[in-house]
């Protein structure tokens, strides 16, 4: 099968015609099948892409089950992954399913729900494979508009004004990038990938509007991509539509969004900023360490500071990109391991711990600290896997959290101690922020009369559960099931960029004799 | 073997914790005990039976990136050795104890089951516990230290009920959180120079860091000095010395097994631990050493004198580990590292029973803690009073002196101390003085608990006199409010169960016992000790440093055994090249302490028995002949007697300055900076922009511009279907 990367990509755009032209009604029957159909497919999209993963070789560096075809329009249809994308289709492949049975109990306008996650898992999936920079633009750009539906239509009281927010934020960004594609293409005269990736920007100081830039047209679509992929991640300080969003997005919503979607913003970076732009990525690097090492501690002190659960785990969110974008622009084998790990655990924990928060907000309908305490007395089970993913979200050794945080900040601190230092201080706040939140969640006496008659969780949602904490321990236990396959593209990635960049401004490591 | 060690509780802990359902909450218990007992055997025959030679097993792959190459593997040596005895011994006691402590507990109703979680945390502690010790290189060692770390908040939180063992646990985490902080940059700079984590690799890096300078923060650094703190900073955090101690007496909110194996004996000596392993890195970090030294004495004594003023009997046993753990620290900053694991390993026992012993007295009294409310337990709870009696004379460091002849205490204790007069004089005084302290405040402990009269609620004492007698006291910060009047007050003190008094014959054993056995060992013979560790024999106090030859026959000239000597001339022949990688601790050959430590003055050598003395003779007069001294001394020296009750007031200042202030910057910075200035100004389009969509989609009532885009989604599926299906990818 040699268009299996396309096959696993349109299984759930097909699985939504399917569902939009062929299934009527809204009583329950309609309901359960459009579940069941949306599951169905995802689990079908989950199983084809094992293929992807058994028939991957991790020491071919090279972009693999490349699929080319001419498009519309004088474009091109080209799908394929390497040693950096293919977890990310895993990933998402991974957690869709998950994400579907987690939004069994959704009950208003379930067809169109159904429509807008499968989409959503099209057009991701799309993002990682797309080979072609347009069509990477058009799957990255059309990811947003299920997402926007989602929590306009199905959020909370604010969700329009969330979801606009969410839009316009990310939209605005991305327009720059559309401009830096045009001006990419003007100048290497394609939108392939992987000849861009060979193709070399200039990177002679210019003159624009007066101002001298340094690394010339290189900084200027560095920055251009920069804009799109820094609010995607959220990269501080245009992080602030992140925790609205979270908080109006239905639990399902947010488990992709915080899973998945941000996950687009550290992929673009390696995919594009990184390897296209290097000169300008080594001399914009410092301004990447600060803004994640400021988003690291502001988000966690903030974080500190939250009365609603969701905002809480959005700023924490922030907080854990933050490692992931210093560690991409480290340059060095750690530090790029850490971040892609680090983006994997994340889609985990973050992933479980929005669940977490599901759970409860079915049953009480608030997402109010202060509304719960004591429900370790009724809830034990979920006393359990709400402390295991806290401690994940800890970065605790022997859970995937502790890899990526670890291994970026031991890259980090090869290029620069500070920025390592600050960042490192993520560890104390993050342990603080998370077993308060515990803390006055699940710890304590049962006293609230609302909650007196909680139920724990049921088998669906202990099932839900599950393959998150099977996959959170198997990778803290044994990363080399990530670092394997991620670990030559990776090191090749590194040592392009270190040939790519002029000797001298290469030479950016610490004084060491 | 090892592996079976390093895995039975492991594999306890999971049954019990996760299949008590199925077979039973006794089962379980029974289980994980009779597993840490099974390891507790088999560390015993491999202390008893290691040579010296380190043993490297691998297990699995761990964090491989790049140079970055870490495996999950288990380290046998000397150290290794003595800590597995430790663990798995107190461990396996603390199993059997907790059989009768944790019986019945009036935090729990009767219907809620909470001993198969007891027992599961207390197996899983034990595993982190081992996986540090074990540990091959830095990254696992990290893993066990924050295991142990998760395993503590865990068991200071399980009255999870109460709000302060819940804020003692959160505290207890987050403070060594800090001091991991500094670990784990110890780590990554140890990787960057050395481009490895693995043990032998950086101990055989460790002369050329100490020519290697670092550029960290604002300066440039001589590396194994700056690595050197790092890692002690990480120590810092682990064994409660001073700035980070603060969580250690807080954690008294756990159940009193868990202190005397978590909070004395075991994890609190990891950061101890953790220096001695690096042995051969701080030996080439002279200034680190130093910090570790004043770091060390300045916990000693500070500990002390808090211990001297504290109510709660558990938390005067608390401060005391704190101050012992500076001992320690002591010893290994002045590089006689066989001392300080000496002391780790006397204190181990004795600590670990003082804590059990006052476990039974609690017990006895239904969970009263409170000294003041104790008195003439003597008679009472006989056996219990007998085995503080030797845990007493064991911290305190009573026996002969000039002689090899006494408690565990007395030989480790004097080590340390005869250790420090070589190394450094700060560290002498204040650990004599210290010593001093620590022989009044155990002696008081046993003076108010076991002598004089019963000041319990009812026990011929009217409500009355006790309130007085708390007046007398000085009014306490902390009003110790668990003792309602909910009736227990009428029953009489009993004595503990069997199942509660085995353990406490059995580390009376060590206490008494331990030091003298293992004197030699540790400290007494440096040859012995040297052989004993695995290190290259006798680099014959400098002057025969180079004599291979030497060194072969001062090797087979001490008491070894025939094969012992022989894997020692083994190692003697290789000293040269790589002596660091040889051996469980590494002493550089200007290392001559020990040596010196020897030949201390006699004066030196009978001093801490003199302060040992001095402290007994003035508990001796202010508890026993003039009860009525203590609260005099406690009103004349008002302020001195708040600073010290208050201890040293730590815990405001700490609170004011990091927790409020974290808070209040947090508050203002989503307030002020996400909301005014990000959302406000930055964004101030956007944000315009967004509420004009908003009214606009209020307008359009609600739902059509949601169709629309509803609609385009469809569009954009089936277009981007169709193209690939039938337009493009052919």
């Amino acid at each position: 099968m040699d268009n299996l990367l396309s096959i696993i990509t349109f299984i759930p755009a097909v699985a939504a015609v399917i569902l939009a032209l062929f299934l009527r009604g809204s009583d329950a029957a309609a309901q359960r099948n459009a579940k069941w159909l949306a599951l169905l497919a995802t689990s079908a999209t989950f199983v084809v892409s094992l293929f992807v993963l058994t028939g991957f070789d991790p020491q071919n560096t090279g972009f693999q089950f490349v699929e080319e075809g001419d498009w519309i329009l004088g474009l091109k249809y080209k799908m394929g992954v390497d040693g950096i994308s293919v977890l990310f289709v895993m990933l998402t492949t991974f957690l869709m399913p998950i994400t579907i049975a987690a939004c069994w109990s959704v009950e208003t306008r379930v067809k169109e729900y159904m429509i807008a996650f499968l989409m959503l898992e099209t057009l991701m999936l799309g993002v990682f494979c797309a080979l072609d920079m347009v069509l990477f633009y058009l799957f990255f750009e059309a990811g947003l508009i299920p997402m926007f539906l989602i929590i306009g239509i199905w959020g909370g009281k604010e969700r329009i004004y969330a979801a606009f927010k969410f839009f316009l934020y990310t939209f605005l960004g991305s327009v720059l990038m559309l401009v830096a594609m045009i001006a990419m293409y003007m100048d290497a005269g394609t939108t392939d990938i992987p000849t861009l990736l060979s193709h070399s920007f200039a990177s002679d100081e210019m003159v624009v509007m007066g101002f001298h830039v340094v690394g010339g047209l290189q900084t200027l679509l560095w920055l251009a991509f920069f804009a799109s992929f820094a609010v995607k991640m959220p990269m501080w300080p245009v992080h602030t539509w992140l925790p609205d969003a979270h908080v109006q997005a239905p639990t399902a919503g947010s488990v992709v969004l915080a899973a998945i979607l941000l996950k687009m913003g550290g992929y673009g970076f390696l995919r594009f900023s990184l390897p296209m732009f290097p000169v300008a990525s080594d001399l914009l690097a410092p301004l990447v360490f600060w803004m994640s090492a400021i988003a690291i501690v502001y988000t966690s002190l903030v974080a500190l500071a939250q009365s609603d659960m969701k905002k809480l785990i959005a700023y924490s969110s922030v907080a854990h990109m933050g490692y992931v974008t210093m560690g991409i622009f480290t340059a060095n084998q750690q530090g790029i391991d850490g971040a892609i790990f680090q983006m994997l655990s994340h889609g985990f924990i973050s992933g479980a711990l929005f669940l977490c928060v599901g759970v409860i907000y079915d049953r009480m309908h608030t997402r109010e600290i202060d509304a719960y305490g004591g429900l370790v007395n009724r809830m034990p089970a979920y006393a359990l896997v709400f402390m295991f993913f806290t401690m994940a979200n800890v970065g605790l050794p022997g859970t995937s959290g502790f890899i990526g945080e670890f291994l970026t900040l031991m890259g980090i601190f090869q290029v620069n101690t500070w920025v390592a230092a600050v960042a490192t201080t993520g560890v104390i706040l993050s342990a603080a922020y998370a077993l308060w939140l515990y803390r006055r969640v699940v710890m304590g006496e049962l006293v609230k009369e609302a909650l007196k008659s909680i139920t724990d969780m049921t088998r669906r949602e202990k099932a839900i559960f599950a393959p998150l904490i099977a996959m959170t321990l198997l990778l803290g236990i044994y990363p080399s099931l990530v670092t394997d396959i991620i670990g030559p593209s990776v090191s090749a990635l590194v040592a392009e960029h270190q040939a790519a960049l002029p000797p001298v401004a290469g030479d950016t490591q610490l004084a060491q004799n | 073997m090892t592996t079976i060690i390093l895995f039975a509780p492991l594999i306890g802990a999971l049954i019990c914790g996760f299949g008590w359902r199925f077979i039973g909450e006794r089962t379980g218990q029974v289980l994980t005990t009779g597993l840490v007992m099974l390891g507790a055997l088999l560390s015993w025959y491999v202390f008893l039976t290691h040579d010296g030679v380190v043993q490297h097993i691998p297990l699995l792959r761990w964090i491989e990136s790049g140079s970055l190459a870490t495996e999950w593997a288990i380290r046998v040596d000397r150290l290794t050795a003595i800590m597995l005895v430790v663990v798995n011994s107190v461990s396996a006691l603390v199993h059997l104890y907790s059989f009768g402590y944790m019986a019945h507990d009036e935090n729990w109703s009767e219907d809620e089951p909470y001993r198969a979680r007891f027992f599961a945390y207390l197996s899983f502690f034990t595993f982190a516990m081992l996986m540090l010790v074990t540990s091959d290189n830095l990254v696992q060692m990290f893993f066990g230290w924050e295991g142990v770390g998760v395993a503590s908040y865990l068991l200071i939180g399980f009255y999870y009920k109460k709000p302060s063992a819940n804020a003692a646990a959160i505290k207890a985490f987050v403070v060594n959180r800090v001091g991991d902080f500094g670990f784990a940059l110890g780590i990554f700079g140890l990787f960057f120079l050395t481009d490895s984590v693995n043990f032998d690799t950086v101990f055989a890096a460790a002369p050329e860091l100490a020519q290697t300078n670092l550029s960290f923060l604002w300066g440039e650094w001589n590396a194994a000095n700056l690595i050197g703190v790092l890692l002690f900073i990480g120590a810092m955090g682990k064994s409660a010395q001073l700035f980070l101690h603060t969580w250690l007496p807080d954690a008294m909110e756990g159940p009193t097994p868990v202190s005397a194996l978590i909070h004395a004996a075991t994890m609190v000596t990891a950061g101890v631990f953790l220096v001695c392993r690096m042995s051969p890195l701080y030996e080439f970090a002279p200034d680190a050493k130093t910090m570790i030294v004043v770091v060390g004495a300045t916990t000693a004594f500070f500990a002390a004198t808090v211990g001297l003023v504290q109510n709660d009997i558990k938390r005067v046993i608390a401060y005391s580990t704190c101050s012992q753990l500076g001992y320690m620290f002591v010893a290994a900053g002045v590089g006689v590292y066989s001392v300080a694991m000496f002391h780790l390993f006397t204190h181990a026992f004795f600590k670990a029973m003082l804590f059990l012993g006052a476990g039974s007295v609690i017990h006895a009294t239904h969970h009263e803690q409170d000294m003041r409310n104790y008195g003439g337990l003597r008679k009472k709870i006989p056996l219990t009073f007998a085995a503080m009696m030797i845990g007493t004379l064991a911290i305190t460091g009573v026996g002969i002196p000039l002689t090899h002849i006494g408690f565990a205490g007395f030989l480790s204790k004097d080590a340390v101390i005869e250790s420090a007069f070589v190394g450094s004089g700060y560290a002498y005084v204040l650990l004599v003085v210290a010593a001093a302290m620590t022989s009044f405040y155990s002696w008081r402990l046993m003076f108010m608990t076991f002598y004089g009269e019963n000041r319990a609620h009812g026990a011929g004492h009217g409500h009355d006199a006790h309130g007085h007698g708390h007046d007398a006291h000085g009014h306490d910060a902390h009003g110790h409010d668990d003792h309602g009047h909910e009736g227990h007050g009428h029953h009489e003190p009993h004595e503990s169960p069997a199942v509660m008094l085995i353990p406490l014959g059995v580390l009376a054993l060590g206490a008494v016992f331990s030091g003298m056995v293992w004197y030699n060992s540790f400290f007494g013979d440096e040859a012995k000790m040297r052989s004993w560790f695995g290190m290259a024999a006798g680099v014959e106090h400098a002057e025969a440093a180079a004599a291979t030859e030497a060194t072969a026959t001062e090797a087979t000239t001490t008491e070894a055994t025939t094969t012992e000597g022989a894997a020692t001339e083994a190692v003697a022949t290789e000293a040269h090249g790589e002596g660091w990688t040889q051996g469980a601790i590494f002493m550089g050959p200007e290392n001559e302490v020990i040596h010196h430590a020897h030949e201390a003055p006699t004066l030196v050598k009978i001093s801490p028995f003199i302060a040992m003395v001095l402290g007994f003779l003035l508990a001796f007069q202010m508890y026993i002949r003039r009860p009525d001294l203590p609260a005099k001394l406690a009103a004349n020296q008002r302020p001195l007697y708040l600073f010290l009750l208050n201890k040293w007031y730590f815990d405001e200042i700490y609170n004011f300055l990091f927790v409020r202030s974290a808070k209040a910057l947090g508050a203002f910075l989503w307030k002020r900076g996400d909301g005014d200035i990000i959302d406000g100004s930055i964004n101030g389009v956007a944000l315009g922009v967004v509420p004009f969509f908003t009214r606009l989609a209020a307008r359009a009532q609600s739902g059509y511009l949601f169709h629309y885009a509803f609609a385009m989604v469809l569009g954009i599926a089936a277009l981007i279907t169709w193209m690939t299906l039938w337009g493009g990818a052919n």
